[in-house]
């Protein structure tokens, strides 16, 4: 385990020093001390690290992060594991605005709440968040699992692709062409084993599915005095 | 961009380092606004029946040399003044205040804000600069609020930074820009509520201020804001016992709370908050978009 100490070490020197042990592929052990809400924190990793931030973080903790686990010991600023490749990042507290935004891949996992525009465009990611979501979270979402076990926001699922959504609790408004949809044994096999990667005391039943009615997809000349 | 601080103790005991604590706030939110800096600080009341005027001046060295004594004599009563920069606080009796803001604006002074507790420092430069040129850390009090500001809606200038009062008591800090600030400039107008200047936000305050005199409560007010303007905005306002905090519906301008037994911080982005005591333990939460939060002693 080695100590790195923003009130030592400029953002810059800790963001080379953990990119470089992630290049190496030895899977070390990093504890950021003293975050202090700094932004940009241990962005761009591209190799298995396990990276701890002892405190909260501001914009774009854990950005483009690719094979690392990280995890946040605070709550996250807006744009918390943005564009997320693989990898896990864990956030013990809540999360701010769009949280694993554009995401490819990998396991976003917010213990807390995630505020508005949660999983916005994402691509493939798999998010969890314990608590709950704010409005347009999933906005324009491809890929990937959203996956929230209390309560979503106004919107939810705006124009929506091919990302499945799960919710535990209500929802407050479903956004333009998001349904809810039946809940097969292929949906409950895959929230159980989402629920389980994300430590989530939660049973599968519990929760109702949402998707797109995939009435957007292509331009409805019908349509063209609504455009 | 904007940034946006405000600070409002529960604990009596801190109240001496009120301005210590909102100014580490506020240069922590350099980055965001570095243009002009301002804070409204609710400090220890004048004496009963006393009302405080807080005056700005480009030349302040001959605008206030003497200017205590010679409102005084004029007016007939007295004027007790205290000159901090380009900035001076003068406290006259309540009945006073109608007769020495006349002889203010015959002398081309600028108001920044009346009220029995609070005072408004504001210029154009670095945050550091201006907590420092007012001596901002070494003020006390209940509560404050402060600004830095990136501007997008009007000139960088003393009178287009935050915040804004529009009445007594009251100011506004804002993170956003109102899209039919012209339109609600003439409504009010038409009401005899008049702004000085072009900025966004002065009709921001305006509006809270003219629904509070209509006899609408600060929480009535702020959810007014909700369906009376258009645009981004993360509002923090303050009054004599406390401050509210409202976004719009779309919250797309970033802002965190803390609480603690000890008190309620607003801030921008978490940055402001790492040195507030006890700020490890503090329930730490973003405020919910159109949701009215104050808090008041």
């Amino acid at each position: 385990m080695t100590v790195l100490d923003m009130a030592q070490l400029s953002l810059r020197e800790i963001n080379e020093t953990l990119q470089g042990a992630a290049k190496a592929q030895a899977n070390a052990a990093y504890e950021i001390a003293n975050p202090r809400g700094a932004h940009a924190v241990a962005v761009g990793l591209d190799g298995p690290l396990a990276v701890t931030v002892k405190g909260s973080t501001g914009y774009y903790c854990a950005g483009m992060n690719k094979e690392a686990a990280i995890t946040v010991e605070g709550s996250a600023g807006p744009g918390v594991a943005e564009n997320m490749m693989s990898g896990t990042v864990t956030i013990e507290g809540d999360a701010s605005q769009y949280a694993g935004a554009t995401g490819h891949g990998g396991l976003l996992n917010i213990k807390g709440n995630a505020s508005s525009r949660c999983g916005i465009s994402m691509k493939g990611i798999d998010i969890v968040v314990h608590g709950s979501i704010g409005h347009m979270s999933a906005f324009m979402a491809q890929k990937g699992n959203l996956v929230v076990l209390g309560d979503a926001g106004e919107a939810l699922g705006d124009s929506l692709y091919e990302a499945r959504i799960f919710v535990r609790g209500a929802v407050k408004s479903l956004g333009a062409d998001c349904v809810e949809k039946e809940m097969r044994p292929e949906h409950l096999a895959l929230l159980a084993d989402l629920l389980a990667k994300a430590g989530a005391e939660a049973k599968p039943e519990e929760f109702r599915r949402y998707g797109s009615a995939r009435t957007l997809y292509n331009f409805n000349i019908d349509h063209a005095d609504a455009y | 961009m904007c940034g946006i601080v405000g600070l409002f103790l529960k604990n009596e005991g801190l109240r001496p380092r009120l301005g210590a604590m909102l100014a580490d706030m506020l240069v922590t939110m350099t980055d965001r606004g570095p243009d002009s800096a301002g804070i409204a600080i609710y400090g220890d009341d004048g004496a009963r029946g006393q009302v405080k005027v807080t005056i700005q001046s480009d030349a302040p060295a001959a605008a206030f040399a003497g200017l205590g004594d010679a409102l005084a004599e004029e007016l007939g009563t007295p004027v007790a003044m205290k000159a901090v920069d380009t900035h001076a606080v003068l406290s006259v009796a309540e009945g006073a205040l109608a007769p020495l803001l006349e002889a203010l604006e015959a002398r081309g002074l600028r108001v920044m804000g009346t009220g029995r507790s609070m005072e408004i420092y504001k210029e154009t430069g670095l945050p550091k600069d201006v907590a420092e040129r007012f001596g901002i850390r070494a003020m006390g009090g209940s509560h404050g609020i402060g600004h830095t500001r990136m501007a997008t809606e009007s000139a960088v200038t003393t009178l287009g930074a935050h915040p804004f009062s529009t009445a007594a008591d009251q100011c506004l800090v804002h993170n956003g820009s109102l899209s039919n600030h012209n339109q609600m400039r003439r409504k009010l107008a038409k009401k005899g509520v008049f702004t000085r200047t072009e900025n966004d936000t002065e009709v921001g305050a305006a509006y809270i201020s003219s629904r509070i005199a209509e006899g609408a409560t600060l929480g009535e007010a702020l959810e007014g804001t909700l369906a009376d303007l258009d645009g981004f905005f993360t509002f923090v306002t303050g009054t004599e016992t406390g401050f509210g905090v409202v976004r719009d519906p779309i919250a797309c301008k970033p802002a965190v709370m803390a609480e603690t037994g000890d008190y309620v911080a607003f801030a921008s982005e978490y940055r402001a908050f790492a040195d507030l005591p006890g700020i490890e333990a503090a329930r730490v939460w973003e405020p919910e978009p159109a949701t009215v939060y104050f808090w008041e002693r």
